[in-house]
């Protein structure tokens, strides 16, 4: 399954060019570069500390990096804000759970619609005509992603009360429901057991197969970073030490090094 | 038995007063984990600005249709909300972003004696009235059952029906529309909110503005009943056992929570009163708070709180 040869991968769709992050006197990212090209699943990783989510964090706009510019669909931006990311097509997930807890799963999801919908508050307010069209509009894509995620037990459960594995569906339903053309996943598998790891991994590729969507992800996990993306970004201090196909990295002496802190 | 429903009458109408004052509260805090110690000075506010302008309107239009003329009166106050609202958002809330739940209390604590000022330097500070004709005679209903019938005040009856009228459209509000959609949202996680493209300034004005528009809808109630002063804004005072009673994020906690206080405070008047030699209504609520924090802490409809050790 190793490097998905059978899909093909597009233009760059989003191209990182040397950002530099500081919080303070500490630097979280210093001169990263490195582009995603459209169709593929992208991963970044690195050992912890490495800037990997301060790196998703300035692609969605949660952070304004000091130096450096990001491209995305040939439109530069530095000072963007999160709405603003959004708009443009960019979804996220989030590495400890940000679901809205005491909404059920299909209210979480249909959040994911919100920048869609454009009919009046009162109209929506009173379900009157086409109000009521675009909410069910909205409601069957939104249906759509349940069955996709495989949650149609849960539609009207609190989010709160479901399984981790299952909230970890939510979330990237919800990001799903913006339907990205760039989908940023902050360790969709962290804390997991290996079954709902392999249910995970399906739903990503599914989701890059079928939708087309572009993937950036972080994860720990190196067999299934090996075995889902196209090509890796390695991060280590805030520097980028590698960059290439699995295999590429996996021989790559800077990278053994890092992960395995010895000398060759 | 006819004394019994009368007295549990008038708690019931106190009981709703309390509760829309209580739910300016709870949508504030469900929204932006603020505690508003501004809320009374919102309600005098508001009702001020009501007063006021329902004074100035005739005099500087000749306008003398009392409908139209509260009616205008109203909006003028609606607005002054939304401003003040506005306000809030953009010279404390934005600045305090991600700062201690103490910090933003006591920012409100400041916005509170703000409004106060600004309201009686704006509008003067004796008494006024407002006058939306509720109308002040009683009626007196189910003479055939009970002997002299029950004494109900028709004005409390106009007045349930207005706060009845807002909850409904204030639920309606929260649970059909996806700017309700997204005031849950934020409420639960900014962050995540934000990554799909809510914007947090926005939806902190409109829930602000909305806790204005219930002070207000509380502000006229009251101000019709009492007369517009500033003892109107310690009527707030009453909401703190209200919410601690029915919960802090809870709509529906806020109005059971108001009526078992303005029932609660009215029956144990009466029925126990004599027993203490009286005047237990003003401290009652604040005892049955009390002795709720001690049971049951999170209110009848909080959110239990569970941590992870």
């Amino acid at each position: 399954m190793n490097g998905m040869s059978n899909r093909k991968t597009g233009e760059v769709i989003l191209d990182v060019q040397n950002i530099s992050l500081s919080f303070g006197g500490v630097k979280a990212l210093t001169d990263i570069s490195f582009d995603v090209r459209e169709h593929e699943v992208r991963a970044i990783i690195g050992p912890n500390g490495a800037g990997k989510s301060s790196m998703l964090n300035c692609i969605n706009g949660v952070y304004q990096p000091q130096q450096g510019q990001i491209t995305f669909r040939g439109q530069h931006f530095r000072h963007m804000n999160s709405r603003q990311v959004a708009e443009m097509g960019v979804a996220r997930t989030f590495q400890n759970l940000a679901l809205f807890k005491g909404m059920s799963v299909l209210d979480n999801i249909m959040t994911g619609r919100n920048l869609k919908m454009k009919s009046g508050l009162l109209a929506q307010a009173l379900r009157w005509g086409p109000a009521a069209r675009e909410e069910i509009a909205q409601r069957e894509f939104v249906e759509r992603i349940i069955d996709f995620l495989e949650i149609q037990l849960h539609r009207k459960t609190p989010v709160g009360r479901l399984p981790y594995g299952l909230q970890k569906r939510v979330d990237l339903g919800r990001a799903l429901a913006m339907e990205p053309q760039v989908l940023l996943l902050d360790e969709p598998m962290a804390g997991m057991n290996v079954e709902e790891k392999q249910d995970m991994s399906r739903f990503i590729l599914d989701v890059n197969d079928e939708f087309g969507t572009t993937i950036v992800l972080i994860e720990h996990d190196m067999g299934v970073v090996m075995d889902i993306s196209d090509r890796v970004v390695v991060l280590d201090y805030g520097k980028k030490i590698g960059d290439g196909t699995p295999d590429e990295v996996r021989n790559n002496e800077d990278v053994i090094r890092a992960y395995l802190g010895t000398e060759h | 038995m006819g004394f019994f429903l009368e007295t549990l009458f008038g708690g019931l109408m106190a009981g709703m007063l309390y509760a829309l004052v209580a739910i300016g509260f709870v949508l504030i805090f469900k929204a932006s984990g603020v505690f508003n110690f501004a809320q009374g000075a919102m309600v005098l506010f508001a009702a001020l600005t009501m007063a006021r302008f329902a004074e100035w309107i005739p005099r500087w239009t000749g306008l003398d249709n009392m409908l139209l003329v509260n009616l205008l009166a109203a909006c003028v106050a609606a607005a002054a909300m939304v401003v003040v609202a506005w306000l809030v958002e953009r010279l404390v809330l934005r600045h305090l972003v991600n700062q201690e739940g103490i910090t933003l209390l006591m920012a409100t604590l400041g916005i509170s004696y703000f409004l106060d000022g600004a309201g009686q330097l704006l509008f003067g500070s004796s008494t006024y009235k407002i006058d939306v004709g509720m109308p002040k005679d009683p009626m007196i209903v189910l003479e055939n059952v009970f002997p002299g019938g029950l004494l109900l005040s028709k004005e409390d009856l106009y007045a349930a029906a207005m706060a009845a009228v807002l909850v409904v459209l204030l639920s309606l509000f929260f649970q059909k529309t996806k700017t309700g959609r997204a005031l849950r949202a934020v409420a639960d996680d900014h962050q995540a909110a934000q990554s799909i493209g809510i914007p947090l300034a926005r939806i902190w004005v409109i829930v602000w503005s909305v806790g204005g528009l219930v002070a207000l809808v509380a502000g006229i109630i009251w101000g019709s009943k009492l007369g517009v002063q500033y003892s109107i804004s310690l009527v707030a005072l009453k909401a703190f056992p209200v919410v601690i009673l029915g919960g802090l994020t809870s709509v529906p906690g806020a109005i059971l929570g108001g009526l078992i206080i303005g029932v609660g405070e009215k029956l144990s008047e009466i029925y126990i009163g004599p027993m203490v030699g009286g005047g237990i209504e003003n401290w009652f609520a604040y005892v049955l708070a009390l002795a709720f924090l001690l049971v049951r802490p999170q209110g009848l409809f909080g959110d239990k709180i569970i941590d992870r050790v």
